[in-house]
Formats: C-alpha cells, structure tokens, sequence
C-alpha cells in the first residue's frame, strides 16, 4: 500500500501528522513511541515574543470534544529555532512550524526568524486561533486581511506556506480563494470552532478566558463539509483537521478532498493515536478499493 | 517512567459521602508509583481523561488505590465501573512529593482537605515506613464526608476537622495550628484555598503542596493545567512540573 504524499515543501512517508498545539514541540509524546514513524510534525504555534497564554482554567470537556483557551503559550520563535527545531530533527521527518501574531509585523518577523532553521520544511500560517484577544482571528475572517498576511508572509519565507483557515466565517469559500490568489502553497483546514460553556453553579463560564475553541470528533462534520466545498474551488492541496480519531476517519477526508491529515484531540484520549491510525490505515484503504493514499484524495467529488 | 497501561479493577466502594475508593491491580503502575503522583484514567464516553491522585499501594498484590468524588459526568460514570473491568491509564504521572534532605529526625505535618487528603495517605505511608514522625491534620465539609481516620490514625497523631463541626475539631485546618505539636516540614493537598492559608500560616516552614487543576493531555504537551510562579514572570505545568510544588514557588 502506497501512503507517500508529497506536497509543497512535504515529502510524506505517510499522510498522518499531529496536529498543532496537541503536541507541544514533541518532546512528551517522544517518550511513548518514535517520533520518526509520522508522516510529518507540526509544531505548537510559535509568536515574535513569549507568550504565557490565558488564565485557567484553560480546558472543559464537552460532548465528543473539548473546549480550549490555552491563548498561544510558547518561548517565542527564537527559542523555538533555538532548541525544539533541533529535537525534532533528530526523528528526521518533516518540520512544519505553526505561525502565530498579533499583527502582520509579528507575523513577518516570525516568519523570518524561522528561515535560520535549516530543517524547517514548512509554515502553517494561524490566522485563526480564536483565543487571542488581539489580531490572530482578525487575519483569519476578513478574505482581504487573510490575502494580504499571506503575501507578506511568502515573500519572508523561504518555505513552503501552508494557510490554516477558521472555521468561524460566513464563506470559507472565499476565503480559501482570496488565499489562494495571494500565493498560498496549500491550506490547512480546520482550525477550531469558537464555543462556551457555562458552569451552572457559579453562573460563568467554564474557561477563563470564557471563549474557547471547539475540537474533538464533534466538530469533524463541519470539517469534512468544509473541505468539501473548499476542495471544488480551489487547486492547492489541503491538510485537513477535526476531530480524526481512527484510520476510516482519515479516509473520510481524503475522500472530501484532503491531501493529508492532521490528528489534534485524540493525541490527549490516546497518545498512541498516531502510529496507530499509521498501521491501521492500509487495510482500511484496500477495504474501500484503493491501492494508495493519493488515490483516495477527492474521492468524494468523482461521483458527482 | 509515564506508560499507558491497563489496569484491572479489584474492588470499587462509596467509603464516605460523594467518595469512591477503587482498587486498580497492574504490575508496572504498583512498581512504579510514588506518593504524590497520579493516574491520568480514560473514562468510556469521555473525551478527556481524568487525573486522580493515587492514595494507596500494595507492591505485593501489585495494586493501586484511587479515591475520587464524584462531581461530574466522568466521576460519576467511574463510579459505575464493576469489579473485573479494565480501565486505560497514563501513568504514574507528574513529579510527587520530594523526600530528599529530610534527616530522619525531622517531623512531618500532612495537611489534607477533602479529596486532597489521599495522596497524603501514600506519602504517609511511605513517611512512616522510613522511620518518620508523622502527625495530620485532615479536614472535611461534614461528618459525611470523613474517610480514612482510622487509617491516618495509624500513622501518627491525626486531628479531624469538619468546616460545620459534625465531627471532629470544628473550623478549617489551619484552625488547628495551636493543637499540632511541632514541625519541620509540611506537605498539603486541597481546595485552593486551604493551600493558601496553610502557606500564609505556615510561612517560616518548608512546605510543599499539591494542586490539581482541569487537564488535557496530562504529559505536558497541551498547556492546559499551568500555575503562575510565584514572580509571575512564568508558568509552571502542574501535569508535568508538578502537581507537587514548593509553596514559595508558585503563586497561589
């Protein structure tokens, strides 16, 4: 069975990687199996400065998912470069590095700093992490905001840009377009759903930050349905996320038009979800009649 | 080492009001655990895995005993778990209490508040079976709520509290100060706010204390459960870090 991808930037043993901001820089998870068996790794989301995130509680559990404000915590991208790049080298695999700010200067500047790192072989651009209070989301809902951040962000790269859209907007269509036109490489889909729940005993929110993005398998058809759409109207290649928690799910996505897949949540439930839907995956592909993953990409849209 | 194991459950009880206590059997978490470490258990139906401290063990029968409230939708589905089943564990997890420079003639107070006292019955355990003094303080909502008494009683000195005065000292464990004898160091797990008090009331003394906090992935990749340290120039993760810090340490 044939799993290798390749994508801008993204030579794929396999279509699997964890998903940003489930993994951290991969240390923990390195401790359960060898990191060296995903298809890629995408690293928790890197800012100009340090950041040190929201108040907690940060988590809350809900029905098939969880919500989360954990507010982009991270040593900044120099200390990134610095120390998780060159950890993450060791599994050679590909290093994607996520792309986080507050205004399109941080986002230039992230972007360049992380040019230093040899091994970087792509950027997910995030703008859409719904946990900020300041740009992040802003990028990610206005399609002229989003186009621009994208062409500034390609000139300071000299990698690949992988665009991670929110699912928080009238019109994805629009925008994977409007990004599209900008220079894109390809889009990474979807990003959380902004949600709240509320504690009945005090009457507040449950998470401080009282906003949190939705994640788990309860948001997978909204992802699906997403990159279904998305898939029809635009040529880049897509990572799809939501909700992945087994290797039929994987296929599902390939069938709505992802090109790889991301896996988030899961990583808490089972830290072996990775691997595991790795080994799982070939004989669900040969179950459904195909003999590789690229086959399976846009799978649903062949019978239309 | 953190692994994720299955573990076998060998007895499941209501030991007080709300409070389960559940016997888990598995050769490599009874070898393994040390007091002030914790279980991350995966609950059916739960997106998320639960942390619980581990109260108890028996090398030789290879267990581990959990004591757990039941306050939501997890706890309350691990209460209906029987006898014979499995559960899937991440564990021994976080760092527990530090034993190091304690000379061995050094007193040792616990302070526990309601389901922050069973980690300090493994701690206690271990305490005593070092050859240490031990005396405790736990304190509890109500007469309902007190479990463990008798075991406590077993190690040393033990004074209970009940906030509404149904059994026991009447007050807070901090209420208590003029009936501990003295102390060299304290260890403590409760409500946020007892572990407040206890460190303003105790601030001369070296103390370390225990916190729980809603976590995620429970290894120290999802920055869920983080505590400000007590300069507030950082965070600590309370999951990996933790949960057991030294009380200057962190900002309460």
């Amino acid at each position: 069975m044939d799993l290798s991808v390749s994508l801008p930037g993204l030579e794929l043993k396999n279509p699997i990687m964890p998903a940003s901001g489930c993994f951290g820089f991969g240390r923990e998870y390195s401790q359960f199996y060898d990191l060296s068996k995903l298809g890629a790794v995408i690293m928790k989301a890197a800012t100009g400065k340090e950041r040190l995130g929201n108040p907690t509680p940060r988590v809350a559990e809900t029905a098939s998912g969880m919500l989360n404000a954990i507010g982009l915590q991270n040593p900044g991208v120099e200390k990134i470069v610095e120390t998780e790049i060159p950890f993450l080298s060791k599994f050679h695999i590909p290093i994607i590095a996520n792309v986080s700010g507050s205004t399109m200067e941080e986002y230039v500047n992230v972007a360049t700093v992380l040019n230093e790192a040899e091994d970087l072989r792509a950027i997910e651009l995030n703008i859409s992490c719904p946990n900020v209070k300041e740009g992040g989301i802003q990028f990610g809902i206005d399609p002229h905001m989003a186009a621009t951040v994208t062409e500034k962000v390609k000139q300071a790269s000299n990698v690949p840009v992988y665009v991670k859209l929110s699912p928080n907007v009238t019109n994805i269509v629009d925008m994977a377009k409007a990004i599209e036109a900008a220079g894109a490489d390809g889009l990474s889909m979807i990003n959380t759903l902004t949600g709240m729940q509320i504690h009945l005993p005090t009457r507040k929110p449950v998470i401080a930050n009282k906003t949190g993005g939705l994640s788990g398998p309860a948001i997978k058809p909204v992802a699906i349905r997403m990159i279904y759409e998305v898939k029809q109207h635009v040529n880049i290649p897509i990572i799809g996320m939501g909700g992945i928690e087994t290797a039929e799910d994987v296929l599902e996505f390939l069938l709505a038009g992802a090109d790889a897949v991301a896996v988030g949540t899961a990583n808490f439930q089972n830290p072996f979800v990775c691997p595991e839907i790795i080994d799982a995956l070939p004989k669900v592909l040969e179950t459904y009649g195909f003999s590789s993953v690229k086959e399976a990409t846009g799978g649903a849209h062949k019978h239309e | 080492m953190i692994k994720k194991e299955t573990m076998k459950i060998i007895s499941i009880n209501v030991i007080a009001k709300e409070t389960v206590e559940m016997v888990l059997q598995n050769e490599y978490i009874s070898e393994n655990a040390a007091p002030g470490q914790f279980l991350h258990i995966s609950v059916s139906g739960c997106t998320l895995r639960r942390p619980l401290s581990i109260a108890a063990v028996n090398r030789t029968a290879m267990t581990v005993t959990i004591l757990f409230k039941i306050i939501g939708k997890g706890t309350k589905r691990l209460s209906e778990y029987v006898e014979g089943e499995t559960v899937d564990v991440l564990g021994p997890a976080g760092n527990g209490f530090p034993l190091k420079n304690l000379s061995k003639k050094d007193k040792v107070l616990l302070i526990g508040g309601g389901i922050g006292v069973p980690p300090l019955y493994f701690l206690g355990c271990t305490l005593k079976e070092l050859g240490y003094d031990v005396q405790a303080v736990i304190g509890f909502q109500s007469k309902d709520f007190v479990f463990y008494e008798e075991r406590f009683k077993k190690l040393g000195e033990t004074i209970v509290v009940t906030n509404d005065g149904s059994y026991g000292e009447k007050g807070f464990v901090t209420d208590m100060v003029d009936k501990i004898t003295s102390f060299d160091r304290y260890y403590s797990c409760g409500p946020a706010p007892m572990l407040k008090a206890v460190t303003n009331t105790f601030q001369d003394k070296e103390g370390y204390l225990s916190f729980e906090e809603r976590m995620g992935c429970g290894i120290g990749a999802c920055y869920a459960c983080i505590i400000p340290t007590n300069d507030g120039s950082n965070y600590k993760k309370i999951c990996q870090d933790g949960p057991v810090f030294r009380a200057e340490e962190v900002s309460l």
